[in-house]
């Protein structure tokens, strides 16, 4: 089913997308209407355009294909499936996502990734070409988040990379790093975080058309947390 | 052991003539105050472990126990209680927050306890509930605004999505996690029982549990723990969570230790991790964010269930609540700052906040100057303890009310306020497996819904008592009650005339 | 009810807006399309627009945009405005009937030049002399308010959607080198037209969207010069520390965006140390203009356009760029509707003013 969304609001045209039959969604002119493939299951849709805020939120399994760029609180909440996203993604990317996978191709906004979780086969991974604003993986419980920062801006994340993170793993590749917060593990990827890395660096170069070699062929850092339970000592009990 | 400047704040008294050295009291307290003498067998307390939670007390076959208030005493200042002095103690000693348990009890204004129920005399006949008909059934959502017909003139009755309660009470978010397992299949199927809802809290729903779908609110808060699309879909209703009154402004934070094996399936996270949740929803930042969470929570479950916005009572919480009116939720819930809590800093829970008592009258009152009263149902909660509460509450406007601490004291809470340590020796708030066996479901349930069916049977001998035969007539209906011993300004806030008047 | 300006109203909100860097004349038609599409952003209870360039016949007139309660209101600022300013036209404001727009005040337009004897009498420089009569009319006139003040710039809002709002006012019949937008979600009925946005003062307009939490530490402390803050609006409060900060301190527009949305001090402690003895400066001599809480604004000025966000980014911002066009809006989807095609489209960094001024060689440009 192809759908011209151009003069079509939200509500209209996820109704059109709920009443279809079809497992293949194809939509064309999006200017901002919400809530695309929300909580989806067991369906393949390609967009065109600039799809509105809350795309892929509690996905359940269904693919995303996105040419265009896209707004805030992609794949909120995502539990399983895959974002793929020709074009750069605003704020909030990945909120508290627990599984399933974003390739974005070009750079991602604000707070990326943020509360990220990982539970069993549940391993949440965010991937990006560009760059990251400030606040990537802030409070990240679990998964993945690689940024790739391809055009070599050496600046691959804004501010407070990783704050409050207690879970998962963050790989920057380059060979600046940004100022980091207390409390966060960094060292340079060795062979076994190398060998974690190439097979998701091999999904990202197989949907883009890179040359995988080529962005392998750069230092990477890893951001891990130093506790899973970074509150322990904050806290005196006050019966009262 | 280093000096903590602290005294056992209770005694424990053994009365020698009425103990018969049978130990229960060793295995009954959870925290390791009774212990025999290594040489003498004699029973002993360590005082400085005890939480008063009178479970020993309770346990104990002669009645030879009982826990008393220290007479020990700081040389007396007004300004510095021993509270006050205490707690400076504590955290010059350990550098840490100040962590509660449980609501406020700094004793602010219970303006509940300042409210007069009207009754009919002679104008009006009082009903008899027993004999007569009296209704306390409630449908709590978004009235349509207007009346459609098709094209033969009959009418459109599709309403949208209601939660039909029995009576107008339901249980208050508490998670799986800070509750243990027996305390949340206890509250599920008492509100089956009796035809109302419990919410899952912030912690997931058990899979054992969604057999009690229609009468469970699941929770969407900051973590999004466990939130996936069968979920949404399982409950009656969905609950957004942005605030709590016991700790408005803050998140939430489940200690690892807690996160046992059940839980960390139910929350989704691995073992032994913390679960926190952030103080902020990070995609609400704004009044337009929160209709599109709104929003997308209905798009996910297709337009089939209520959305609750549940917010602490904050100074400007009419305009909120306005907006929130505004923003698609079907419910808000106000919660008051005397509502309970798992665990929060003691400041945040002892200053941030307001009443709910004047919090649901300015609500209620602007969202009627606003003319959107019937877009939104509200459901009060932070503190009903009776059903006298209760009916106060629906007359300053409420639709329902939550109740959380109550509910608690059912199932055998004692209000030691110990809820963080985990070691709830009623087997409620702990997740440890010999402790949560000790809270049996079926008594608990059974308590729940006797506890609920007297309220319920109060609120109509109330109603009766005015001449109300359908709890509709009592919504809002700020004429049955007056103040006693208010300002005029209380008394503006609350919208009800002194006694007398 | 009680009235904006009697209680605080926090809202939330949609912004765009767009500028010709070469001073191009925009239908206004455009930014009415584009902030259409965040339609969801508002809730119908205020729409608004600013237009930069719109009145090149009057460009050296101060274009007084008033709304009246009444004729009585209308009369006796009009016999203020005799005794301070050369009225030398006056007009109601052309709008067209529409169901979506409801209780519209009278809505007049003058063009005015300050008296010289006047001017000179109070010794005060030309916008100060025009600043004080606008805050003393809508402080003391009951029932007139002048919600826009600058020379060929013009505010124009309602209570409504911001689409049906420029409509309305037939933006189509203006042009304009530069145009901001509002679509306004209050957490209240307004019923009041003064509190949508744009804000303005003199050629200065701020559209919001967000809710500071700083509000009444900036309030009182802006008080202390001379403002008064009637509506109790945060764009009120914003304009009044940029008019005060970069018209009565010199301040640039860059200067003031580090005073109200200063860097942590972590982060400055790590600049180059010309620019963290700069900002240090900026954050501790100026620290009761530090606005915090969520915020995004546009501010419009005479040749210039600047878009800032709280040094949390806690709003959304997205600028686009087609040759010497720039757009800002709070969703991309609303420049794509205007401008399919972009050479460039980034979203700033949280604190990091976007600025952009007419090319030198344009009439009008080169500000200060």
């Amino acid at each position: 089913m192809v759908i011209q969304a151009k003069n079509l609001l939200s509500p209209q045209l996820n109704e059109y997308i709920r009443a279809s039959a079809d497992r293949d969604i194809e939509v064309d002119a999006l200017f901002g209407q919400r809530y695309l493939a929300c909580g989806s299951s067991g369906r393949h849709f390609i967009l065109r355009g600039t799809p509105g805020n809350g795309l892929g939120q509690y996905l359940n399994g269904s693919t995303v294909e996105v040419y265009g760029n896209c707004q805030e609180a992609v794949g909120d909440t995502m539990n399983e499936g895959t974002i793929v996203i020709h074009g750069s993604c605003g704020d909030a990317c990945g909120y508290a996502m627990r599984g399933g996978s974003i390739f974005i191709e070009g750079n991602v906004g604000y707070r990326a990734g943020i509360h990220m979780k990982s539970y069993l086969d549940k391993a949440p991974l965010l991937v990006v070409g560009g760059t990251a604003g400030s606040f990537l993986g802030e409070y990240q419980a679990g998964g993945t988040i690689v940024v790739l920062d391809l055009d070599g801006t050496g600046t691959p994340v804004g501010n407070f990379c990783g704050m409050g993170m207690y879970g998962g793993k963050i790989f920057l590749r380059g060979d600046r790093l940004p100022a980091l917060p207390d409390r966060l593990l960094v060292r340079e990827a060795d062979a076994a975080d190398r060998a974690e890395l190439s097979p998701i660096l091999a999904q990202f170069c197989d949907r883009f058309g890179l040359d995988q070699a080529k962005v392998e062929d750069a230092p990477f850092h890893v951001l891990t947390p130093d506790s899973a339970n970074p509150y322990r000592q904050l806290y005196v009990t006050n019966i009262v | 052991m280093s000096l903590d400047y602290i005294y056992p704040p209770y005694e424990v008294v053994r009365n020698a003539q009425r103990c018969v050295d049978c130990g229960i009291c060793i295995g009954q307290c959870a925290t390791g105050v009774h212990f025999r003498d290594k040489k003498t067998g004699a029973l002993r307390a360590d005082e400085s472990k005890c939480v008063d939670c009178q479970r020993c007390v309770c346990f104990c076959p002669t009645h030879a126990l009982k826990i008393v208030p220290t007479d020990n005493a700081f040389r007396n200042n007004g300004n510095w209680p021993a509270r006050t002095i205490t707690e400076i103690y504590r955290q010059a000693a350990s550098g840490g927050v100040l962590l509660s348990s449980m609501g406020s009890s700094k004793d602010y204004p219970i303006y509940w306890d300042k409210l007069l129920i009207n009754a009919s005399q002679v104008t009006n006949p009082p009903i008899d509930p027993l004999r007569e008909p009296m209704e306390t059934r409630v449908f709590l959502g978004k009235k349509p605004t207007d009346v459609r017909r098709d094209a033969e003139g009959k009418l459109i009755c599709d309403l949208p999505p209601q939660l039909e309660l029995k009576l107008p009470i339901l249980f208050s978010a508490m998670s799986y996690g800070s509750i243990s397992y027996n305390a949340h299949a206890a509250l599920a199927q008492a509100a089956r029982d009796l035809g109302t809802c419990y919410n899952t809290g912030e912690g997931g729903l058990h899979e054992d549990f969604y057999a009690y779908g229609p009468n469970t609110i699941v929770q969407v808060a900051s973590g999004r723990f466990g939130v996936h699309t069968d979920y949404l879909n399982a409950g009656a209703a969905i609950e957004i969570k942005m605030g709590q009154g016991a700790k408005p402004g803050i998140g939430g934070h489940l200690p690892g230790k807690k996160v046992n094996g059940d839980i960390s399936r139910t929350r989704m996270i691995p073992e032994g991790a913390d679960a926190i949740s952030p103080a902020p929803h990070h995609d609400i930042y704004s009044i337009e964010d929160l209709r599109q969470l709104v929003d997308s929570l209905k798009v996910a479950t297709n337009y089939q269930k209520p959305v609750i916005v549940k917010v602490a009572a904050v100074h400007n919480i009419a305009a909120i609540a306005s907006g929130i009116a505004r923003s698609g939720a079907d419910i808000i819930a106000i919660d008051g700052m005397r509502g309970g809590t798992g665990a929060a800093p003691t400041r945040i829970r002892d200053n941030v906040g307001i009443p709910i008592e004047l919090a649901l009258a300015a609500v209620d009152q602007r969202l009627r100057d606003e003319g959107i009263r019937d877009q939104v149902s509200i459901i009060a909660g932070g503190s009903i303890r009776s059903s006298a509460d209760l009916v106060k509450a629906i007359a300053l406007g409420a639709d329902a009310v939550y109740i959380g601490t109550a509910a608690l004291l059912a199932m055998g809470c004692h209000l030691c306020r110990t809820c963080q340590s985990g070691l709830c020796s009623w087997g409620i708030a702990t997740q440890r497996e010999d402790l949560v066996a000790r809270l049996d479901p079926q008594e608990a349930r059974r308590r729940l819904v006797h506890l609920l069916t007297a309220w319920d049977h109060e609120l109509k001998e109330m109603m009766g008592g005015m001449g109300i035969n359908s709890i509709e007539a009592l919504r809002g209906n700020r004429l049955m009650l007056r103040g006693v011993g208010l300002t005029q300004k209380e008394l503006d806030i609350l919208g009800v005339r002194h006694a007398g008047e | 009810m009680v009235r904006e300006g009697n209680v605080r109203i926090p809202s939330g909100c949609a912004i765009s807006g767009l500028f010709s860097k070469k001073g191009t004349p925009v239908s206004g038609d455009r930014i009415v399309r584009s902030i259409a599409v965040m339609h969801d952003r508002s809730n119908g209870l205020g729409g608004g627009f600013a237009g930069y360039g719109i009145y090149p016949d009057h460009k050296d007139h101060y274009a007084l945009h008033i709304f009246y309660d009444s004729q009585t209101a209308r009369e006796e600022c009009e016999r203020y405005l005799e005794r301070y300013f050369d009225i030398i036209n006056l007009s109601k404001i052309p709008t067209r009937k529409m169901a979506a727009i409801t209780d519209e005040p009278l809505i007049w337009r003058y063009f005015v030049a300050p008296l010289p004897h006047r001017l000179s009498d109070s010794q005060l420089d030309e916008r100060e002399f025009v600043a004080r009569r606008v805050i003393r009319v809508n402080s003391s006139i009951d029932g007139a308010y002048i919600f826009s003040s600058g020379k060929n710039m013009g505010v124009f809002k309602a209570v409504g959607y911001p689409e049906d709002v420029g409509r309305f006012y037939r933006l189509e019949d203006y042009e304009g080198y530069c145009w901001t937008a509002h679509g306004r979600y209050p957490t209240n009925t307004p019923g009041w037209w003064g509190g949508a946005h744009p804000f303005a003062l003199l050629d200065c307009s701020v559209v919001h969207n967000g809710e500071i939490s700083s509000y009444d530490a900036n309030r009182r402390a802006i008080e202390m010069h001379g403002y008064r803050c009637t509506l109790q609006t945060d764009t009120e409060v914003i304009t009044y520390i940029l008019d005060y900060l970069v018209r009565r301190k010199g301040m640039t527009m860059e200067e003031a965006a580090h005073v109200m949305a200063a860097p942590f001090w972590d982060t400055i402690e790590r600049l180059p140390a010309e620019e963290k003895a700069r900002m240090t400066y900026l954050r501790s001599a100026f620290s009761s203009f530090l606005v915090t809480g969520p915020f995004s604004i546009l501010v419009g000025f005479e040749g210039g356009l600047m878009a800032l966000n709280d040094r949390l980014k806690l709003r959304s911002m997205v600028v686009g760029e087609r040759d010497d066009m720039v757009y800002i809006a709070s969703e991309e989807a609303a420049i794509r509707v205007i401008q399919p095609e972009l050479d460039r489209v980034w979203s700033p960094k949280g604190g990091e003013p976007m600025i952009v001024t007419l090319d030198k060689d344009v009439k009008g440009g080169a500000p200060a």
